[in-house]
């Protein structure tokens, strides 16, 4: 029963925030959409010790542990635009495949080469 | 009547949640990139729809539920931030410059190698915010004059790529540290590559998360100035 009522705050409370962030994204027409800026609420209320981490530990796991599976009906949108993805099929797939990599190398290896020294590994 | 019963949401929330099961479960057995469960169960339902002739429209009645939980679970990306802040505060400067080097190679190569492919100024601007999460990416392909519906697809083309083999291509590539490969993984693909990372390493994953707020905030700036030098 205590896991359930804590899953119950915890989304309560990340529902809030996110609402807080759209109302601050679209109440100020920022190009930052609601749930990024209800991260970084949520990153400042931890740091105030205004939110505690048990309230949100149980919803936050459930949720990063199927992040992926949320993703999912985005992707078969996809589907309605084959005609247009399919009128200039090669710029689109090689500069979408191309760039992919190129972004991961060059963020990875400029990250890598200013990581500090003492640094530990995660987990 | 019968199609009335793909029009309820509970078709689209359960044919997404049954697929992804089976896709977790096939990816367990083999440990095989092509079976990614994100990209697979696109894939899959893609497919089923297709092969029944069940308009999107009916399947997305349900996958919307599936959808909104993706808002809070960005918001949950606090918590591990949070919880790692003080390594996370070690690394500003890599953090930082390392953003700010992938906005300026996303842009370039995606919209660069579109046109010399010979892509539509059209198509040559939608690759621009390809990189960044939909939301953000949609307002800038809106001020650069792309086209959204185009975007919207390649971002998340985008970030399947990532999750596939994000973190097996950086350490081909001889990145070892694991907050470089969830910086590069969360710049380049967003939240599907997040979602993925998170999977392998609970800080990459953070340093993931932390990318795609402040990918969005530098492209959202950097991106429309950029074209208006072209």
């Amino acid at each position: 029963m205590k896991d359930l009522s804590g899953l119950s705050l915890g989304l309560g409370i990340l529902l809030a925030l996110q609402f807080v962030g759209e109302l601050v994204s679209t109440g100020f027409s920022l190009p930052v959409p609601g749930n990024v800026i209800g991260m970084a609420l949520l990153l400042l209320l931890l740091h105030l010790n205004v939110v505690k981490v048990y309230w949100i530990e149980a919803a936050v796991e459930l949720l990063l542990s199927h992040m992926a599976l949320f993703f999912v009906p985005a992707g078969v949108g996809v589907m309605v635009y084959f005609d247009l993805i399919r009128s200039e099929w090669l710029p689109i797939a090689v500069g979408t495949v191309a760039s992919t990599f190129v972004v991961m190398a060059v963020t990875g290896w400029v990250a890598e080469k200013l990581e500090p020294e003492e640094a530990g590994h995660g987990d | 009547m019968v199609t009335d019963i793909f029009s309820q949401p509970l078709f689209g929330v359960g044919l997404t949640l049954l697929v992804y099961a089976l896709a977790q479960l096939l990816y367990a057995r083999t440990r095989s990139m092509l079976l990614t469960p994100v990209a697979f169960s696109i894939i899959a339902i893609i497919l089923l729809l297709l092969v029944f002739d069940i308009p999107y429209a009916s399947y997305a009645k349900g996958g919307r539920y599936v959808l909104f939980m993706l808002g809070p679970s960005v918001v949950a990306l606090a918590l591990p931030l949070y919880k790692r802040h003080r390594e996370i505060a070690a690394r500003k400067r890599p953090i930082l410059l390392g953003i700010l080097a992938g906005v300026f190679a996303s842009v370039a190569s995606a919209s660069g190698v579109a046109w010399f492919l010979g892509g539509s100024p059209a198509v040559v601007r939608s690759l621009g915010p390809k990189s960044v999460t939909t939301p953000i990416a949609i307002g800038i392909v809106e001020k650069i004059g792309g086209i959204p519906e185009l975007t919207a697809a390649l971002v998340v083309l985008t970030g399947c790529i990532g999750a596939i083999c994000g973190p097996e291509f950086c350490r081909l590539i001889g990145i070892r540290s694991v907050a470089a490969t969830g910086l590069a993984v969360g710049t380049a693909s967003h939240g599907i590559g997040t979602a993925r990372m998170l999977a392998v390493d609970r800080f990459g994953g953070a340093v993931a998360g932390l990318a795609i707020g402040l990918n969005g905030l530098a492209s959202a700036i950097l991106v429309p100035l950029l074209f208006a030098l072209f």
